[in-house]
């Protein structure tokens, strides 16, 4: 139901202001990024405006040509599609058993997982950092792939499970009497459903893995293995010397894709989200 | 058929489920349940980085870190980000949900903008507040000295004064957080059923009334669980800190995680270390007992 003009005015005078703050550091990250060096480090200039030689696009060159950005993108990409693959892999028939098969412990379990969720990286990065130093992984894009499933499935799990409640149990009990196995039915009605759900669950544990900091930092300190959310801060920061307006380009660009997604999938994630056992 | 046979084990439910919630368990308990354990056992030892092993030194660890002064100004500064960054998160997100819940023109782009500090990587965001709040450039600084609201040959160090420092730490939290808060009470609002607002029509409540005595009560326990999960998440991160002022100027702004990385990756002492990130453990110990009772009320109502 669409508002009044007044209460239409009322809601932008308070969301607007929230939504300036919160939206503000892209905006800036977009007119840093944009900016010629003269331009940007000249203290008499407007920041607000464009100076001598800019807008440019010099920056956005720089950081494609002669960093390796492209490179912890591409890197960052790959952990999360194999992290997700692998997630799902354990996450689909573990949801939708704790969703559907068990009773009363299957849902202590299900509450248990999602607990299990906010163990942080904080308390297991040094034990994990020594694991993965003795396996020989130091170093390796496939440390990250090792452990990012640790979060990655209590979240993928819980988030499932709500999805598979809401699908109607009779929908499932006509094919299981018409002969279909149990698998069979998972494979053929309830996942296809469900894929809207599953969906959902891809791009927030693909966002998850982006996310992550204090394992790519610890485990990772070769240039070459890096990810986004380390490569930045530790080799385009040296020393003293900033390169801002890459710096901001580099910063802006993973976000402007994560924050569409989520926008376009914010209800089902809330769906799933209260879904699993808070209602 | 030894395949035959295998098919009807799995249709019988009593295996089909274990099957299935096995290997979900499995990776759990290697990758959450064993090296937490192995934190345990770390931090009663005095293990560095060259070895999983060492001599067992009981608590030792626990009470070196306890006396040192940085692992005190780091315990609590943990607590006072976590509580001021969520006062503010709690307190912005209520208004924010109650009108973003609403059928309004331009909804897709406000919630986009919204949405943004949430869905961007936090370490990326934060460099981006290291622009903000630079020494020399900051837009922040240009303003108020446009504005002649500071000195315009002395500005504000944002990062470079302990106080300031910890203000911008606080900030940049309570930005990150407050999408998400928002988005949980806004399901919260949103599970409020539509009987509710009928019943409190019949009896003539609106305004803030309903406000106060209908709704705010029906939001609390989702509210709640929005605390909890920032509480976790500002207690545990380690991003913003490293980014932003490394704990420095002089270990003023230390945070435990910021804490047990120095000391247990940069200075190589994995048993301290690991005691220190365990101070944290009775934290998400009480959060996780709230969140669990809360869990179970809501279910009840």
């Amino acid at each position: 139901m669409p508002l009044r003009r007044r209460d239409n005015l009322l809601t932008w005078l308070v969301v607007g202001p929230f939504a300036i703050v919160l939206a503000f550091p892209f905006y800036w990250m977009l007119q840093t990024s944009l900016k010629s060096e003269l331009d940007l480090y000249n203290t008499e200039n407007n920041p607000f405006g464009f100076g001598e030689g800019s807008p440019t696009l010099d920056n956005y060159r720089f950081l494609f040509g002669e960093t390796q950005y492209a490179h912890w993108l591409l890197n960052t990409v790959l952990v999360g599609l194999v992290v997700v693959a692998i997630t799902l892999a354990v996450s689909l028939p573990a949801g939708y058993a704790l969703a559907r098969l068990s009773g009363r412990w299957g849902q202590t379990l299900g509450v248990g997982l999602f607990l299990v969720y906010l163990v942080p990286p904080t308390l297991l990065f040094l034990p994990l950092s020594r694991v993965v130093a003795e396996v020989g992984l130091q170093d390796r894009l496939a440390a990250l792939i090792l452990v990012y499933p640790g979060f990655t499935i209590p979240f993928a799990t819980w988030l499932l499970m709500g999805f598979f409640k809401s699908i109607p149990r009779e929908l499932e009990d006509a094919a299981l009497v018409d002969g279909a196995s149990r698998l069979r039915t998972l494979t053929r009605i309830v996942f296809p459903i469900s894929l809207p759900g599953i969906l959902t669950v891809v791009i927030f544990t693909f966002s998850l893995c982006v996310n992550e900091f204090i394992y790519a930092i610890a485990f990772i300190t070769s240039s070459d293995s890096k990810v986004v959310s380390t490569g930045i801060y530790t080799e385009l920061i040296r020393g003293d010397v900033f390169f801002w307006g890459a710096l901001m380009a580099a910063t802006l660009i993973p976000a402007i894709p994560l924050a569409l997604l989520y926008n376009t999938f914010l209800d089902r994630f809330i769906a799933g989200f209260t879904g699993g056992a808070f209602r | 058929m030894p395949r035959r046979r295998r098919r009807d084990l799995l249709e019988e439910r009593r295996f089909l489920a274990p099957a299935l919630i096995a290997p979900a368990v499995l990776f759990v308990g290697l990758l959450v349940g064993a090296p937490l354990i192995l934190s345990v056992y770390l931090s009663l030892t005095n293990a560095t980085a060259g070895s999983l092993t060492g001599d067992f030194v009981g608590f030792d660890n626990y009470a070196s870190q306890w006396s040192d002064p940085n692992f005190r100004t780091a315990f609590k500064n943990t607590i006072v980000f976590t509580l001021a960054a969520n006062a503010i998160v709690v307190l912005g997100a209520s208004v924010l949900a109650h009108f973003l819940i609403r059928e309004f023109r331009g909804k897709w782009l406000m919630r986009f903008l919204v949405l943004l500090p949430w869905a961007a990587p936090v370490a990326l965001s934060t460099i981006g507040f290291l622009w903000i709040f630079d020494s020399l450039f900051s837009v922040v600084n240009w303003t108020l000295k446009e504005l002649s609201l500071v000195d315009q040959f002395n500005p504000p160090q944002w990062l470079g004064e302990p106080n300031k420092a910890l203000a911008a730490i606080t900030t940049v939290h309570a930005w990150r957080l407050l999408p998400f808060a928002t988005v949980i009470m806004i399901a919260g609002l949103a599970s409020i059923p539509k009987e509710v607002d009928d019943a409190a029509k019949v009896d003539g409540v609106t305004g803030l009334k309903k406000l106060w005595f209908v709704t705010l009560p029906l939001q609390l326990p989702i509210a709640t669980i929005a605390v909890l999960f920032g509480i976790v998440f500002t207690a545990t991160d380690m991003a913003v800190v490293y980014i932003l002022t490394r704990g420095g100027p002089f270990n003023s702004t230390q945070m435990l995680p910021m804490w047990a990385f120095q000391t247990g990756i940069q200075g190589g002492s994995l048993g301290e270390g690991a005691a220190v990130a365990l101070f944290l453990l009775p934290v998400l110990a009480i959060v996780t007992v709230l969140m669990l009772l809360f869990a179970r009320r809501v279910e009840v109502t």
